[in-house]
């Protein structure tokens, strides 16, 4: 049967891919990443100080927290904070249960890809941005609009990965579902959405990103509340410090979502023969 | 148990694929499908199997429904996301996937302890191995295989056939095994026919009368292995010193 040796490197295999990562490799990442960041604040910091650079245009990062601090304390940042998030989740699970749909069934039937994919490539093509006007005067410059934008920008990504990846499985796994007599629903369910897995990630992970770029868009064109709306305060208010705290917060929320999303994406795909689940 | 007859399937203008092929296999055979590559004979397993429904002629069962196949392929075709376990019983109707099944079939092909694992931390032979035990799970009526063990390194290739053998000694499953290795063929098969030309046809059928498990190389076989050689044309460049 099996050699001892075989066996005993298969075991050692799978206990190296499943045991956590070396706790000295992790911080020795997190500590080479971060060093280039720490340098350009304190540079940026000194060069304020020092008066090189003209606090009304890029004023020092002591004073962009302070601005956070201070928004944290009388309960703005969170009322802002919260109605972008709120738009951003929204507008990214509608945008992207529509590519689910719409994409797995133009990935299965062909007749469904010759009839749906021209007219949604076509609609691809307009920059997303130029509904803007349309969307405005459609719903008004409600969240409804600003949703709806939101959902357009992660639909495309998400729905194009989607029937990509479903398109890409490989016959040869199919054919393991045929000689198993699996119906066309079973077939979906048990081995082309499984084997699309991975390229329904992708496509969430830039529709994600895509979902952040459409609410500063939204947000910019007319809001009251959010970070966006942040945006066009400070620039009306000449506070550069109001504009950069709030880039800073579209990056931290953006950059958490994102390692969320990615979190997800390892647990999911951890049968991969990747080169991210190598020991 | 497997009769066919007149059973043709071309591609290429009539130019590839197989015709006018007539067989029966009786339960707990062995069928041996030997050709030079190009005549069809991975195309008579996948017509056989079902995966191509565009042939010609008849193809008859006990069983009328001509269902209860089971397959094995030239690669392991695991499914990644699943583990071995869940692989093995991947055939398996859903109330039955849940059980421990698999366990009997596991052990089987030696696989005892892998059951978690994932195809990707498996080395080829054990990968294969848990494909043997998925498509015998469900209790086939034949086995269908693709030239299963040629993507395998020759030591491998020899424990999995014995492999076979011991399984086929203990439930007696019919097999139809395409191969393009004679001395295989000749190790596990009871009947062996020839394919040749193109469209492929049986040019000739091979009875080996020795009781299983044989010793590789014996004299028998080898006098076996030449007559093949001869049939199949090629005998001058590969048989050397054996004849």
């Amino acid at each position: 049967m099996i050699s001892e040796t075989q066996k005993w490197k298969v075991i050692e295999r799978a206990v190296a891919n499943t045991s956590a990562p070396d706790l000295f490799k992790k911080g020795r990442t997190m500590v080479l990443g971060s060093i280039l960041p720490f340098l350009l604040l304190i540079l940026w910091e000194l060069a304020a100080r020092a008066g090189v650079l003209a606090p009304h245009l890029l004023p020092a990062p002591s004073l962009i927290l302070e601005k956070i601090i201070h928004m944290q304390k009388d309960g703005s940042l969170y009322a802002h904070v919260s109605v972008t998030f709120t738009r951003v989740c929204i507008g990214f699970a509608i945008g992207t249960a529509a590519a689910v749909i719409i994409g797995a069934v133009v990935g299965y039937a062909k007749t469904a890809e010759q009839l749906f994919d021209p007219l949604l490539q076509a609609f691809r093509s307009i920059p997303s941005l130029a509904w803007v006007p349309l969307f405005i005067l459609w719903m008004g410059i409600g969240e409804p609009s600003k949703i709806t934008l939101i959902a357009v920008g992660v639909f495309f990504p998400v729905y194009l990965n989607i029937v990509a990846g479903i398109q890409g499985v490989d016959r040869k796994l199919i054919e393991v579902g045929k000689i198993y007599q699996l119906s066309p629903f079973q077939l979906t369910k048990r081995i082309i959405l499984p084997a699309a897995l991975p390229s329904f990630m992708t496509g969430m992970r830039s529709g994600l990103g895509l979902g952040w770029m459409f609410v500063v868009a939204a947000e910019l064109m007319g809001a009251s509340e959010g970070l966006g709306y942040l945006l066009v305060v400070g620039q009306n208010t000449y506070s550069p410090d109001t504009v950069i705290a709030s880039i800073l917060l579209f990056a931290v929320l953006g950059k958490v979502t994102d390692a969320l999303l990615k979190w997800i994406e390892f647990r999911s795909l951890k049968w991969q023969d990747s080169m991210n689940n190598q020991a | 148990m497997l009769t066919v007859t007149r059973l043709k399937r071309t591609f290429n203008k009539e130019k590839t694929g197989f015709q006018n092929i007539n067989f029966s296999v009786d339960t707990g055979e062995v069928i041996g499908i030997l050709g030079t590559s190009g005549c069809g004979k991975s195309t008579l397993l996948r017509v056989l199997s079902g995966l191509d429904p565009y042939y010609e002629g008849k193809i008859t069962t006990d069983n009328s429904d001509h269902k209860n196949i089971g397959m094995m392929f030239q690669e392991p075709r695991l499914l990644p996301w699943l583990s071995v376990k869940t692989n093995i019983s991947f055939g398996l109707p859903k109330e039955e996937r849940k059980t421990n099944r698999y366990q009997t079939y596991l052990d089987l092909v030696g696989l005892s302890g892998f059951e978690n694992h994932f195809p990707k931390d498996l080395s080829g032979g054990m990968a294969q191995r848990t494909a043997i035990a998925r498509a015998l799970i469900t209790n086939p009526d034949v086995l269908l295989l693709d030239e299963p063990f040629s993507a395998l390194d020759a030591f491998t290739k020899m424990q999995l056939q014995d492999l076979l053998l011991s399984i086929w000694q203990k439930k007696k499953t019919t097999m139809i095994l395409v191969t393009h290795d004679i001395d295989e063929a000749l190790y596990l098969c009871d009947r062996i026919f020839i394919l040749k030309g193109q469209p492929g046809e049986v040019f000739g059928e091979v009875h080996v009368e020795k009781t299983k498990p044989r010793t590789r190389g014996d004299a028998y076989l080898s006098k076996q292995k030449a007559h093949i050689l001869n049939l199949l044309n090629v005998q001058q460049r590969a048989a050397g010193g054996e004849a």
